[in-house]
This record gives C-alpha cells, structure tokens and sequence, in this order.
C-alpha cells in the first residue's frame, strides 16, 4: 500500500520559475519609472555651477535649453577648444539662436506660447561676454524668462 | 512572490523622483526701451561691478563676495526717507530711500567667468529672499521661499494655491526685485 511514495532524499526540488514573470515586471516598471528621456547628446562639457536661491524648473513642455560650453574632446579637433553654443545636436552660432527660439516657439501649443522659459545650461567655465550676446538675442525675439540652470549647492564653490 | 514583486514596485514608484532642472529665474528687460526717460537718483541705485578677473567693486568699494549678500541687504533695507515702516535698516540718509525705489545694478565684464558671474546673482537674489523671508515670518509665520515653492509646485491644490498666491504677491511688493543688468563692456 504505498500509494503515497516517499521523496528520496538528497532530491533538490527545482526552482520554481512562477514568479519570474513578476520580477520581470517589477524590473520593467522600476526602469520605466526611473529613466528620463535624454533629449539632447550633449556635444560639449556641461558642468553647471552651483546656486542655492534656486527654483524648480516645473512642466518640462515649457522649456527651451540652450546648452553652452566648450566642445567635448571628441569635437576639439574640428570646432577648437573655445566655448560654444549648441542646440538641439548641433553647434549654432549667436545669431542663429533667435531664429531657434522662434522654431522651437512655434512647435508648442498656443496657450503656451508666451510662457516659455528658456534653460541656459552653461558651463562655469565660459565667458560672460557669449552669455551677453545670447540674452541680447533673446532680448531680439522678445524671449525675456530665462533660467540659469544650476546644480543645488553652496554659490561659494563656484570660485575656486 | 509576486506579492513581493508588488510591494516591491510599489516601494520604487513612491521613492523614485524624476530629477527636475533648478536654477536662477531672471526676467531680462524688453528690447525696446521706455517712452520716456526715468530719473532715479544715484543713491537708490546699488552698482555692483565685477572685473574679468572675479573681483567685485560694489559702491565704488573693491568688496569680497562673502559680503555681497549683506551689503546688499543694507542697502535695500535701509528706508531713508522714513516711509518703509517695516525696515529695519539704519535709515541712512546717504542710502536707498525705501525698498520700492531701490535698485540694483549689476555690470559686467566680457571676460567674466560665467560661475562668479552665478554666485553673484545667487548672492543679490539671496539678499532678497532673505529679507522677504523675514517679512514674511513676521506677517503669517513662515518663510517667503517655502511659500513661493509650495505656491509654483503644480501638485498643490488649487484653494491652497489661490491663498498662497495673495500672500506671495504682498510680501513680494514689500521688497521688489529690481535688478537691473547693463549690457557688457569690454574694457
């Protein structure tokens, strides 16, 4: 009468693969979460400088980046070492910045039009005199709200 | 499993932020200038100068910029002509004549690095927050920078936001930002 047979022993049960779809979907939504998506390859260095008066750049729709700085390694060689101005994936010159704010203005919706902000992710290491030239440009295209973006930290740093 | 899969997931979903972009709001001046010309007498104007080596001139003064900040709260805080009942600065008569009339002027030089030209601003806009944030301390019992965070985060209700935004708009009346930036020079 041995209807119910004993398990021998030393016998590993398999694992049981029920749950891997669940950790599969856990991993999915965690990585789903936590990434944004990079719109920009960034062709120059971009180490921003530290603020601590800052506030939150909110509705990420309402932005317009200007990213500034001088040219990655990988581009040195052809655009030189000089800060420059890139936007969208390529270096732009001043003057065509007022025409870029115009283009990217006239992508969003129309009740967004006049609230726009323009983000300038500049390098700390680059000269105000380009800066200038493009707030004049901004100026040019009635671009007023600008953003200096900035990493949270203490101003103090940026001096060294 | 799958119900710690779950707890899991949803442990991530709340924690996780999506990194915001923060910095330094500026409103730059319209391009056209106004119809006629405005008289502001030189002792409500706060020049601030900084040279292409990072040195500062403030008030005809070479100045460190560890004393930007509270320079400039002196000045804007001063009330010299006794209207400003709730400055607390020294009402002197050589100074700024109340915090609606003072002015703050920031020049500077081409080759100025764009990081001091950042702390500088960091500074003038902390000079303000912080006297804004003794208004408003004094007026409802908490700080002007956590009510305008609270007031411009789109998550807040929309009553909050409506009282939050009345009281924002007085304490910003009571010091206005005037910052005012010349166009660069190159010498």
């Amino acid at each position: 009468m041995a209807k119910f047979n004993k398990k021998k022993d030393g016998d590993i049960p398999a694992v049981s693969t029920a749950s891997l779809p669940d950790i599969v979907f856990m991993l999915l939504f965690f990585f789903m979460t936590v990434t944004t998506m990079k719109d920009n390859t960034l062709m120059v260095d971009n180490t921003l400088p530290n603020a601590s008066e800052t506030k939150k750049l909110e509705k990420k729709d309402r932005v317009i980046y200007i990213y500034v700085g001088k040219p990655t390694t990988q581009y040195q060689k052809t655009f030189g070492t000089e800060p420059k101005i890139q936007l969208n994936d390529k270096f732009a010159s001043v003057a065509e910045v007022g025409d870029y704010i115009l283009q990217e203005r006239a992508k969003k919706p129309q009740d967004i039009q006049n609230v726009l902000t323009t983000a300038l992710k500049v390098d700390k290491e680059a000269n105000m005199g380009l800066i200038s030239d493009i707030k004049q440009e901004l100026r040019k295209v009635n671009a007023l709200k600008v953003n200096y973006t900035t990493y949270e930290g203490d101003a103090f740093r940026n001096i060294q | 499993m799958a119900d710690i899969a779950f707890l899991l997931l949803i442990f991530f979903l709340v924690t996780t932020t999506i990194e915001t972009d923060a910095g330094l709001d500026r409103m730059l001046p319209p391009i056209e200038p106004p119809d006629e010309d405005v008289v502001i007498k030189q002792k409500n104007i706060f020049t601030v100068n900084i040279n292409k080596n990072g040195q500062l001139l403030v008030e005809e003064e070479l100045t460190e910029l560890q004393d930007l900040r509270e320079k400039a709260m002196a000045f804007l805080d001063n009330g010299g002509d006794g209207t400003c009942s709730y400055c607390k600065g020294a009402g002197d008569e050589a100074s700024s004549d109340n915090p609606g009339k003072a002015i703050i002027s920031l020049k500077n030089d081409r080759e100025t690095r764009y990081g001091t030209y950042i702390t500088v601003q960091n500074e003038l806009v902390g000079a303000y927050n912080e006297l804004r944030n003794r208004e408003a301390q004094r007026l409802y019992g908490r700080d002007f920078t956590d009510m305008e965070a609270e007031y411009l985060n789109p998550e807040t209700d929309e009553d909050v936001r409506e009282e939050l935004k009345e009281k924002v708009l007085r304490v910003q009346e009571l010091f206005p930002q005037k910052l005012s930036e010349a166009e660069t020079t190159s010498n």
